[in-house]
């Protein structure tokens, strides 16, 4: 099937390109970061995990929501998703290859990664993370091909594929949460010592990956003319609807128990995010308006008349989008880290190289993207599918 | 630098309470082994005066510290010994450092005296009973050793996935952002150190290669008695006399980390 991705439009060849030259100009900054190592970005010994890791954090959720088309396609035989789920499988897989990126790109000593499996410790979370990102990776790929394969050859996908699709809905589970395990499980860090980071994590991912998801669905619809179905944009429309209202729901919990309880370290971080804290406000234009999109994005979900408005809806779910990543792409890191264990501000400001990494992973991961995406829709076709 | 490496483990190994060396038959080499383990205690190796603990704890004065020369003289020797590169700026490496009461005791009382508020507090490694940064770390890169309490690293084996470091509630942990070398004065050099690579976490190690020698830690022998060290699970020992007859306190104590660093007020 790889053969479908060698012919293309023009536009599908200078988006590559575009893509490709994004990816080099960030791995030209990558190099510079292997010749003076971390030095060359904004972390430091007080926020010693910066945007690397927190990309990492978002696309582990934007992996996991794969799961919200499997479950009820295979767990209440719904029908409308089949049509999209190859691409959800897909873009699980453009976004756990991401999360091993930027792990990559975070280790201080990159060549050294396989002590991770050399010296195996289960006690560590990093580990169990390690184990789990592979696994997921591995099963959408099986998971992915056999089922594309069987819609080619226009048969049943063989029986045995099922136990992997049941194991990809825990899996899926099982990655976010222990990504959330990373964070909710080290004494100090107020702002993550929460237990329900996990949860937080999962209502977060499963709002946000299918947002993404279906804005891509709409750009498809225009690029190529793939319709996923009215049915199926409206019932991933009301999912993304649940999961946010959720999310945001667990957010203000966040708000109330550290407010209400008023333990200064639980207030910190909020505090420090939202309004600053000994004159540093650096985030807080962002953390603010990661808050009005949210609440925004709520308010055109909710009414079922401006969600099903297909003209409104990709705007919703922008809004959406910029308002979870900001809460986990920023809020989340620079929150844990500040105030410090000194109680006092050390604000971190990504340098221009570690931005160039980041956007070249993104270019990756779209990369990646693409071309799947591209057989998928290249199998769709010849079979009349679409 | 692999020698210095072989010989910085053998002494670190040699460190180990003769009951758990005589546990480990058949140890021998191990330790030239480097990155692959924690330093296994060597009898065979053992220096003859090495000092014996089973728990190592450090007991400050932070009375006495109202010089902040005598502060000053304790982290240059620290540092000096152990080769700590000066970096100034937010990527700064320290093993030991002064710190106001403020930042010291983040659950703090008001009203106190001036001449506490305003006195210095020296902040290391806290060797911890319990040490998240161990809990945490995915290589064994940092371990407690089971024979004497010294959280150490093996830093062949470190990753820099600084894990370790969001984990420490203490503060306590450098990350070599930078090559360290061209940041050591060259002149103050010790040879007997090993130096470390860009990318990799450290910290304070209680100088586990002096006690081998049978010496104190470099700060102690630097704080004209400021600051006391020793076996904390002998009752005889200075540091247990100290925190008998004198009023004590930890950082963050409501963690459970269990912090084998004491602080006389
Ligand atoms: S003070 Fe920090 S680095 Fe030292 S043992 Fe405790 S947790 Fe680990
Ligand atoms: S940075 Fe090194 S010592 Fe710290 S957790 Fe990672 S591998 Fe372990």
């Amino acid at each position: 099937m790889l053969e479908k991705a060698l012919k293309g439009s023009p536009l599908y060849w200078f988006w590559l390109f575009f893509l490709a030259c994004v990816a080099g100009v960030g791995s030209m900054a990558y190099l510079y970061q292997l010749n003076f190592g971390l030095s060359v970005t904004g972390m430091s010994r007080d926020v010693s995990w910066g945007f690397y890791i927190a990309q990492f954090t978002y696309l582990v959720g934007v992996a996991a929501s794969a799961v919200m088309l499997v479950l009820p396609t295979y767990l209440h035989h719904y029908k409308a998703f089949k049509k999209m789920i190859i691409l959800g499988e897909f873009m699980a897989i453009a976004a756990v290859s991401m999360c091993l990126l930027f792990i990559i790109v975070d280790l201080g000593q990159p060549q050294r990664a396989m002590n991770v499996i050399l010296h195996p410790t289960p006690g560590s979370i990093l580990f169990w993370d390690m184990i789990v990102l592979n696994g997921y990776l591995f099963i959408n790929l099986l998971v992915g091909w056999v089922t594309l394969q069987a819609e080619r050859n226009e048969v049943a996908p063989p029986k045995w594929i099922k136990f992997f699709i049941y194991l990809s809905i825990f899996w899926a589970f099982s990655i976010h949460t222990v990504t959330a395990f990373l964070y909710a499980g080290l004494p100090g860090r107020h702002y993550w010592l929460t237990a329900i980071m996990a949860a937080r994590f999962l209502a977060s991912a499963f709002c946000s990956g299918p947002a993404i998801l279906l804005l891509l669905a709409f750009l498809l619809k225009r690029l190529v003319n793939f319709d996923p179905g009215k049915e199926a944009i409206k019932s991933l429309a009301k999912i993304i609807t649940y999961a946010m209202a959720i999310n945001v729901f667990f957010f203000l919990l966040e708000v109330f128990t550290a407010f209400y309880s008023d333990i200064p370290g639980h207030k910190a971080p909020i505090v420090y995010l939202f309004s600053g804290m000994d004159g540093f406000a650096q985030w807080t234009p962002f953390m603010w308006l990661a808050a009005i999109l949210a609440f925004l994005s709520l308010a055109l979900l909710i009414p079922a008349k401006l969600r099903d408005n297909h003209e409104l809806l990709p705007w919703t779910l922008l809004f959406l989008v910029i308002a979870t990543w900001i809460d986990k792409g920023i809020g989340l890191l620079v929150g844990g880290f500040t105030p410090n264990m000194f109680e006092t501000v050390t604000e971190y400001v990504p340098s221009i190289p570690e931005l160039a990494i980041v956007l070249a992973i993104y270019a990756m991961g779209a990369m990646i993207l693409t071309v799947l995406w591209k057989i998928a829709l290249g199998v769709k076709q010849e079979v009349g599918h679409f | 630098m692999s020698k210095t490496r072989r010989d910085f483990l053998k002494l670190a190994g040699a460190c180990a309470c003769t009951v758990a060396a005589s546990q480990l038959v058949g140890a021998n080499a191990h330790a030239a082994s480097a990155g692959h383990g924690p330093a296994v205690p060597q009898p065979g190796n053992q220096h003859e005066h090495a000092l014996h603990g089973t728990h190592w704890g450090m007991v400050i004065d932070t009375k006495r510290f109202t010089d902040p020369l005598l502060v000053q003289k304790c982290v240059d020797a620290c540092h000096l010994t152990h080769n700590v590169p000066k970096i100034d700026g937010p990527q700064e490496l320290k093993w030991i450092w002064p710190a106001n009461y403020l930042e010291t005791f983040t659950e703090h009382n008001h009203y106190l005296p001036d001449s506490v508020e305003q006195r210095s507090f020296l902040l290391l490694c806290n060797h911890c009973e319990n040490p998240p940064c161990v809990r945490v770390c995915p290589t064994k890169a940092t371990f407690k050793r089971g024979w004497d309490g010294i959280v150490q690293m093996d830093m062949h084996r470190c990753i820099g996935c600084r894990f370790c470091m969001a984990a420490c509630p203490y503060g306590a942990r450098s990350f070599n952002f930078h090559n360290p070398r061209p940041y050591i004065d060259e002149a103050k050099m010790n040879p007997a150190y090993p130096t470390r690579m860009r990318g990799v976490v450290e910290k304070c190690t209680f100088c586990v290669e002096r006690l081998a020698q049978g010496l104190m830690p470099a700060c102690v022998e630097a704080s004209d008695g400021a600051i006391l060290f020793g076996d904390l699970d002998d009752p005889a020992s200075t540091v247990r006399k100290a925190l008998a007859s004198k009023f004590t306190v930890r950082r963050k104590v409501s963690l459970g980390t269990e912090p084998s660093v004491y602080y006389i007020i």
